[in-house]
C-alpha cells in the first residue's frame, strides 16, 4: 500500500488520484476472487491462496494483480472469479483450478470452458460478465464498485473516484445546497420506510443547537436480507465518505455507526476503513483544510431486531436496552443523547456520494419520479440465480424474478414472493407486473423495506410462512405496548392451532381483526407492521388456510400434522433403505416385501422420502 | 471460584473506565471475558456502578448474544432467517438433536456442545448455513451437520 501523508486539501486528491492511475487499467492482467461470506464458505479463501502460491512459483506476482474483492453478486454461482483483461466469469472456481486459470486465461488468453456460465436459452457458454442476463439485465450503479477494489485498502477506493464528492462538497457547496441535490435528486431512505434523505436533513439542521449527530442505521436485521453486510463489507468507504458528507450538510461533528454483532467481518472492515480514512485526514479535524470537523465510533448491537428501529437504534447506540419510545419528537429534534440527529441506512449513504457526484439531475435520470436511483435487492430461496440484485426503481417483480433470477429452481411452480421481511408480505402470481417502487408494493399488502426479496415455490407452505414471522416477532417484540406483545402471542397461537390441524373457518375472521387491532393500536414500526405477513396471505391465499382449517390438509406438504408420507408399494423395491433411515422405527416390511409407514409412529420427518432412490415415497 | 475474585476486580475496573455507565458495552466487555454473564458479577457490578440490579438484567435478557448461562466448548448457532427456514433449517435442529441430545438454547452435559439459534447470519446465498465456534458452513443437509458434529468430537476425544 501507498504511503501517503494527510490530504490537507482538495487538490491533494486529485494529485493522489493521477498518481494511482494505473490501478484503473483494465488491460492490466487481473484475478478477482469474491471474499464476500457466501462465496468464502464455499472455499474461496482457499482459492485466493492456491493462485497466490502459483503466482509466486511461476515468478508472476508482480505483472499479475490477485485481489480480493466485496460480493461479485451472482452468489448462486459462487466461489466467483473475474478475470481482467476482459471482465471474464468464472463459476464454482474450486482451489484445484488455480493453475489451469493461470496457464490458459492469463498465460495463453484462451478460456476454461468447463468454468463458464452456460446460457439457459441458447445453451452456450458466455465469457464476459456484462455479457450475462444477471449482470446485463441490472443496473449495479452502487454494486459495481465492488468488483474493482479492495476493501481494505483506501487507494484503491481513491483511484476509482472515492472521496471526490466529498472534494467537491467541502471544496465549495453550501450545506444548503447539498441538502438541496439531495432533494431534487428524490433521494428517499433505503432503510424501509423511505423518507426523503434531503429533507431529513434539513429537519435536522434547521433544529435549534450546535450539537448534531450522525448515526448509521447498521443493524440490518431483516432475515433474508444481506445488502448492508455485501455494502459494509464490499466498500466500506463509500459509506463513510456519506456519512460525512451527510454531517457537513446538518451541521454534525460526530457520527455513530450502529452494526449488528452478528456481522463480525463487516466490523473488522469498517474499523480498518475507518483507521485508513483518518491516517489521511478524511475523519478528524479540518477535514480538505475547510474548518469542518467529523469523526465517527463504531457501536456494535447485541442481537435485538427491534433495535433497527430508529429511536430504539439510538437507545442501543448509547448503550441502552433498545426500547422504542413514541414519536414526536422525531429524531431530527431530539435523537443521540437528546440531540437533533440523522438516522439513514448503509445503502441510503452509499448513494449520497453518487448523488453528488453525477448531480441530482442525472441520478434522478434513473427510477421514478417519486424514487431516485436504483434499489438492491437480495433475491434467494427458490429462485435459479439467487444473488444480490441491483435495479431502477420502478423495474417489476416479474423482471427481477423471472428475467434476472432466471426463474423458479427445479421445474417447480412459482408460488410467492416475500419481500419486507417480517414487516412485509407474501405476493401472488397475479401481482408480479407490480413495480419495485415504495407506494406500489405498500397498496398491495406488503412493503418493499430493505431489499430481501424470498421467493417460494409450490414446496412452500405460506401458513408456515405467516408462522414463521410471528413466532419471530414474538421473540423480537420489546414487549413494552400490550397490544404488541399480547396480540402476537395470541395471533401465534391460532396459527399454532391451525397447523396442528384444530382449526376452524372462524379462526380466519378472528386472525384478521386481531391482525387489524394489532396494526392499529401498537406504537412502533415492529407492531404496526406485524400483521402484515398474516393478512397478505390471508388477503391472496385464502384458500390455502381453508385447506389447513376445513380440510385439514397442507397441500404444500409442509405442516406435518396435516400431510403423510406414503410409500407406492408397486414402486417399493423391498430395499428396507428407509427403514434403516426411520429414527422413530415406524416402517415396516410387508407380507409381499415392500415397506410400509405405521402412521401411528411416524414423524413426518421426512428422512425415507429423501433416502429412497426410486422416489417411491412421497407426501399424500 | 475465589480465585477470579482479584480478576473480577480488575475486569470491572476496566470496563467502567472504557465505558463508563453504559450498560450494554459493560455487559459485552464482561462477557468476553468470561463467556457469559455471571450472577455473582453482575452482582458486584452493580455495587460498582449504582446501575440497578434489574436494569443489569433487563439489558443482559433483551439481548440475544447475552448469556446469563455458562457456554460450552463448543458453540454451534444455527441460522433460523427466512431463507434458511424454507430451505430446512428446522430439519438441521433436528439432527443436532438426534446427535447431541440438546435443543437451541441447551448445552450437552457434558460441557461439550451449546446450540443456540441465530435471527440471520446474511448468508441467505447458501442457505441453510450455521456457524460453529466462529467458521461458517453453508448449503448444509443434516447429513453434513452430523458430519461436522461428529468430526469436532472425534477431535475432542483425540486431544483428551
Amino acid at each position: 500500500m501507498e504511503a501517503t501523508s494527510r490530504l490537507a486539501v482538495p487538490e491533494d486528491l486529485a494529485g493522489l488520484r493521477e498518481r494511482l492511475k494505473d490501478r484503473l487499467d483494465e488491460k492490466k492482467p487481473r484475478l478477482v476472487v469474491c471474499g464476500d461470506t457466501g462465496c468464502t464458505v464455499r472455499g474461496s479463501r482457499e482459492l485466493a491462496a492456491a493462485i497466490e502460491k502459483i503466482l509466486s512459483e511461476q515468478g508472476l506476482s508482480d505483472r499479475v494483480e490477485l485481489k480480493v474483492t466485496g460480493c461479485l453478486g451472482f452468489c448462486e454461482k459462487g466461489p466467483l472469479m473475474l478475470v481482467f483483461p476482459g471482465a471474464i466469469l468464472y463459476q464454482k472456481v474450486q482451489p484445484s483450478d488455480a493453475g489451469e486459470i493461470v496457464e490458459k486465461t492469463v498465460l495463453k488468453n484462451e478460456l476454461v470452458e468447463r468454468l463458464l456460465y452456460t446460457d439457459p436459452e441458447s445453451g452456450l457458454p458466455v465469457a464476459c460478465a456484462y455479457d450475462i442476463p444477471f449482470y446485463k439485465l441490472q443496473n449495479r450503479a452502487l454494486l459495481e464498485t465492488c468488483w474493482y477494489i479492495n476493501p481494505l485498502d483506501i487507494y484503491d477506493y481513491i483511484a476509482r473516484g472515492g472521496y471526490a464528492a466529498l472534494a467537491k462538497v467541502l471544496g465549495g457547496m453550501t450545506p444548503e445546497a447539498v441538502i438541496a441535490e439531495m432533494k431534487e435528486a428524490r433521494l428517499r431512505g433505503r432503510g424501509g420506510a423511505g423518507f426523503a434523505t434531503g429533507l431529513k436533513w434539513e429537519f435536522c439542521r434547521s433544529s435549534p443547537g450546535e450539537e448534531k449527530y450522525i448515526l448509521c442505521n447498521a443493524d440490518e436485521g431483516d432475515p433474508g436480507a444481506f445488502m448492508d453486510r455485501s455494502l459494509l463489507e464490499g466498500n466500506p468507504h463509500a459509506v463513510l465518505e456519506g456519512m460525512i458528507i451527510a454531517a457537513y450538510a446538518v451541521g454534525a461533528k460526530e457520527g455513530v455507526i450502529y452494526i449488528r454483532i452478528e456481522y463480525p467481518t463487516a466490523v473488522l472492515k469498517l474499523e480498518e476503513a475507518v483507521r485508513q480514512a483518518r491516517e489521511l485526514g478524511l475523519l478528524g479535524k479540518d477535514i480538505f483544510g475547510s474548518g469542518f470537523d467529523f469523526d465517527v465510533i463504531i457501536s456494535k448491537g447485541a442481537g435485538a431486531f427491534v433495535c433497527g428501529e430508529e429511536t430504539a437504534l439510538i437507545r442501543g447506540a448509547e448503550g441502552k436496552v433498545g426500547e422504542p419510545r413514541q414519536k414526536p419528537p422525531f429524531p431530527a429534534d431530539v435523537g443521540f443523547r437528546g440531540k437533533p440527529t440523522v438516522i439513514n441506512n448503509v445503502e441510503t449513504f452509499v448513494n449520497v456520494p453518487l448523488v453528488i457526484n453525477q448531480g441530482a439531475a442525472l441520478y434522478h435520470s434513473t427510477g421514478t419520479e417519486s424514487s431516485g436511483g436504483t434499489k438492491i435487492f437480495c433475491l434467494v430461496g427458490k429462485v435459479k440465480n439467487t444473488g444480490l440484485v441491483e435495479v431502477p426503481f420502478g423495474t417489476t417483480l416479474r423482471q427481477i424474478i423471472f428475467g434476472i433470477g432466471g426463474g423458479i429452481k427445479g421445474g417447480k411452480k412459482f408460488k410467492a414472493v416475500q419481500t419486507g421481511g417480517p414487516s412485509g408480505g407474501c405476493l401472488p402470481e397475479a401481482m408480479l407486473d407490480l413495480k419495485v417502487d415504495f407506494s406500489d408494493l405498500a397498496q398491495a399488502g406488503s412493503i418493499m423495506g430493505s431489499g430481501g426479496m424470498i421467493v417460494m415455490d409450490e414446496d412452500t407452505c405460506v401458513v408456515d410462512v405467516a408462522r414463521y414471522f410471528l413466532q419471530f416477532l414474538k421473540s423480537e417484540s420489546c414487549g413494552k405496548c400490550f397490544s404488541c406483545r399480547v396480540g402476537i402471542d395470541r395471533l401465534l397461537e391460532i396459527l399454532d392451532r391451525i397447523i396442528a390441524g384444530n382449526g376452524s373457518v372462524e379462526d380466519l375472521a378472528l386472525l384478521e381483526e386481531l391482525a387489524v387491532t394489532v396494526k392499529d393500536t401498537t406504537m412502533c414500526g415492529l407492531g404496526q407492521t406485524s400483521a402484515n405477513p398474516v393478512l397478505s396471505t390471508l388477503r391472496y391465499f385464502r384458500d390455502e388456510y381453508l385447506a389447513h382449517v376445513r380440510d385439514k390438509r397442507c397441500p404444500a406438504g409442509v405442516c406435518r400434522s396435516l400431510f403423510r408420507y406414503r410409500i407406492d408399494e408397486d414402486l417399493c423395491a423391498g430395499c428396507g433403505a428407509c427403514a434403516e433411515q426411520c429414527p422413530a422405527g415406524a416402517i415396516k416390511e410387508t407380507d409381499e416385501g415392500c415397506y410400509r409407514i405405521d402412521h401411528g409412529l411416524c414423524t413426518v420427518c421426512g428422512a425415507c422420502a429423501e433416502t429412497c432412490a426410486l422416489d417411491a415415497i412421497t407426501k399424500d | 471460584m475465589s480465585n477470579k475474585l482479584p480478576d473480577v476486580e480488575e475486569i470491572l475496573e476496566g470496563a467502567v473506565k472504557k465505558h463508563g455507565l453504559a450498560v450494554v458495552p459493560l455487559l459485552q466487555e464482561i462477557q468476553e471475558h468470561f463467556r457469559y454473564l455471571p450472577e455473582e458479577v453482575l452482582r458486584k457490578l452493580s455495587q460498582k456502578t449504582g446501575i440497578p440490579l434489574i436494569e443489569i438484567y433487563h439489558a443482559a435478557t433483551f439481548y440475544n448474544s447475552l448469556y446469563l448461562t455458562p457456554r460450552a466448548k463448543h458453540q454451534i448457532n444455527i441460522c433460523t432467517g427466512t431463507t434458511c427456514h424454507i430451505r430446512g433449517s428446522g430439519k438441521l435442529i433436528e439432527e443436532v438433536f438426534q446427535v447431541l441430545g440438546i435443543g437451541p438454547g441447551e448445552t450437552t452435559s457434558d460441557g461439550n456442545f451449546t446450540l443456540e439459534t441465530v435471527n440471520c447470519l446474511g448468508c441467505c446465498a447458501v442457505a441453510p448455513a450455521m456457524v460453529v465456534d466462529g467458521k461458517y458452513y453453508g448449503n448444509l443437509t443434516p447429513g453434513d451437520v452430523r458430519e461436522i458434529l461428529n468430526k469436532i468430537m472425534e477431535k475432542a476425544a483425540v486431544e483428551e
